[in-house]
């Protein structure tokens, strides 16, 4: 008997799953990310200060100790473990690929939150490596603040933000089997559901999975390589 | 009232970096068509008088006017002031970015809102004017940097600034290039540009200016006509700063 050859729907389900945690969470982290590196270089003090906290704050908290507090706080502020998107998508509660039930939802907005810090560093390391006399010729004109960013900084920063913010997206990919944690069907939850069924196969279904998990930070790394080659030419 | 004569008038500025005082008690009138030559010893505070007058710093104390009007606090007040107030900086700072029209364009496109064909071709004059009129396609690193910061001067222009600021425009440049840059900063001096040129050139200062302004220690020291102040300037601090600079 071949677990992962009997099972390879649940496997490639699993990872179906991990992949819609990770671009949910990626879309959250990038949005976020650059709202608060945005924030990080701003003229308002008190913006600058609560960017700066919340890097602080989320960097230095374990990833699912933030999945542990959105999963178990929210419910007690009210929020019922019952609440899905799934209704409002049109998605099946048992299809196990797409799922946007409440343990998910927990775990991928704690993923966004999380690497929403790590964005936050790349963009602000980004900015910083323009000069600061492409900013001030831009305010001289009389850009504002956001013209400025998104006219002069930003453009040449994109260059500059592109590798690390590979790297955040990669970790962030392996990041989500944290998920399990929580009680997310998962890859890594799958992983261990069938070593336990068949513990005979572990090195073969640690391999599997291993490649699964390559293969989608290869994916992510060709992005990151090819967005990097555009802004060069 | 002073107040009421001068384009840009600073009264009673003080500005402190930490324990520095970068400005003491600055007090200075610019009329409308004056240009007015600032000079002194590295550190005296020539670069922030400039960056203060369009914000780029901000002040302790003491209040700064353009035509009339107090600068205004960060937000979108501030930026249509910076528009009005044209700074050309000793490292040029082009948009790296940019090709040169889209330099001279891009703050008439996206601040004054004009449409990009006016623009252009608004930008086309001003480049001509200068004298770089044949690298418009280009980058700003293919340039020299006297081109570059004929670029520069034709940017801030592009505004349609009440007010010129230079600070050092020369000083990162080799010698040969520094009269293409001078003889545009003449040209525009001649044609009533209102300007405040932080320089060494005292060539400049007695063919442009119409006052000098010598700063020592973050204080303004001495104010004279170019003329006097070169051939016999009354502090001495003046004296011993322009004994070492002539030395040269
Ligand atoms: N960003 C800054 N932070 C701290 N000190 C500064 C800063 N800019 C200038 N200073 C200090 O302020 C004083 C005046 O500097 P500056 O205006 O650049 O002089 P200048 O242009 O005449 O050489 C100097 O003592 C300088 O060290
Ligand atoms: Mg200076």
């Amino acid at each position: 008997m071949d677990a992962v050859r009997d099972n390879w729907r649940d496997v490639l389900y699993a990872f179906g799953l991990t992949v819609e945690i990770s671009v949910l969470a990626g879309v959250i982290a990038l949005v976020l990310g650059f709202l608060l590196g945005a924030l990080r270089v701003s003229p308002v003090p008190v913006g600058r200060a609560v960017a700066a906290v919340y890097v602080r704050l989320v960097r230095n908290t374990p990833l699912l100790l933030i999945m542990l507090i959105t999963t178990f706080t929210l419910p007690v502020l009210g929020l019922r473990p019952d609440i899905n998107l799934n209704d409002w998508f049109g998605i099946d509660s048992h299809n196990r690929m797409l799922n946007l039930n409440f343990f998910v939802l927990c775990a991928t907005g704690a993923l966004g939150l999380y690497t929403a810090a790590f964005v936050c560093e790349a963009v602000r390391s980004g900015i910083n490596s323009i000069p600061i006399g492409q900013a001030e010729a831009a305010r001289s004109i009389g850009m504002t603040f956001g013209q400025t960013l998104r006219l002069v900084v930003l453009p040449q920063a994109y260059r500059a933000v592109i590798p690390p913010l590979t790297s955040t997206m990669i970790a962030m990919t392996k990041n989500s089997s944290v998920a399990v944690g929580v009680g997310v069907t998962d890859a890594t939850f799958q992983m261990r559901k069938l070593n336990n069924d068949n513990g005979d196969q572990i090195l073969q279904i640690f391999v599997t999975f291993a490649i699964g998990y390559m293969i989608l930070v290869f994916l992510i790394s060709a992005v990151g390589s090819l967005l990097e080659r555009r802004a060069a030419a | 009232m002073t107040e009421q004569l001068g384009l840009v008038v600073l009264d009673h500025v003080n500005k402190w970096y930490g324990q520095t005082q970068a400005l003491k008690d600055i007090n200075l009138s610019i009329a409308r068509g004056e240009v007015v030559v600032v000079i002194g010893p590295s550190g005296s505070g020539k670069s922030t008088l400039c960056r203060t007058i369009n914000r780029l710093e901000t002040i302790n104390e003491g209040t700064i006017t353009l035509d009339g009007r107090p600068l205004p606090a960060e937000g979108k007040a501030l930026a249509a002031l910076r528009a009005d107030v044209g700074m050309v900086f000793q490292s040029f700072n082009l948009f790296a970015h940019k090709t040169v029209l889209e330099n001279v364009t891009l703050g008439p496109i996206k601040v004054r809102g004009l449409d990009k064909a006016a623009a252009e071709k608004k930008a086309r004059e001003l480049l001509d004017r200068v004298g770089v009129a044949g690298h418009a396609e280009k980058y700003p690193a293919q340039l020299s940097g006297g081109q570059q910061q004929r670029v520069a001067i034709a940017r801030a222009l592009a505004m349609d600034p009440e007010v010129m600021l230079f600070d050092e425009p020369t000083s990162a440049l080799d010698p040969e290039m520094i009269k293409e840059v001078l003889d545009v900063m003449v040209g525009l001096a001649k044609q009533g540009m209102t300007m405040v040129v932080v320089t060494h050139e005292m060539g400049f200062a007695r063919t442009a200016a119409d006052r000098v302004v010598f700063m020592a220690d973050g204080a303004i020291v001495e104010e004279a006509a170019p003329e006097q102040f070169f051939t016999n300037p009354s502090t001495d601090r003046a004296k011993d700063f322009l004994g070492k600079v002539l030395q040269h």
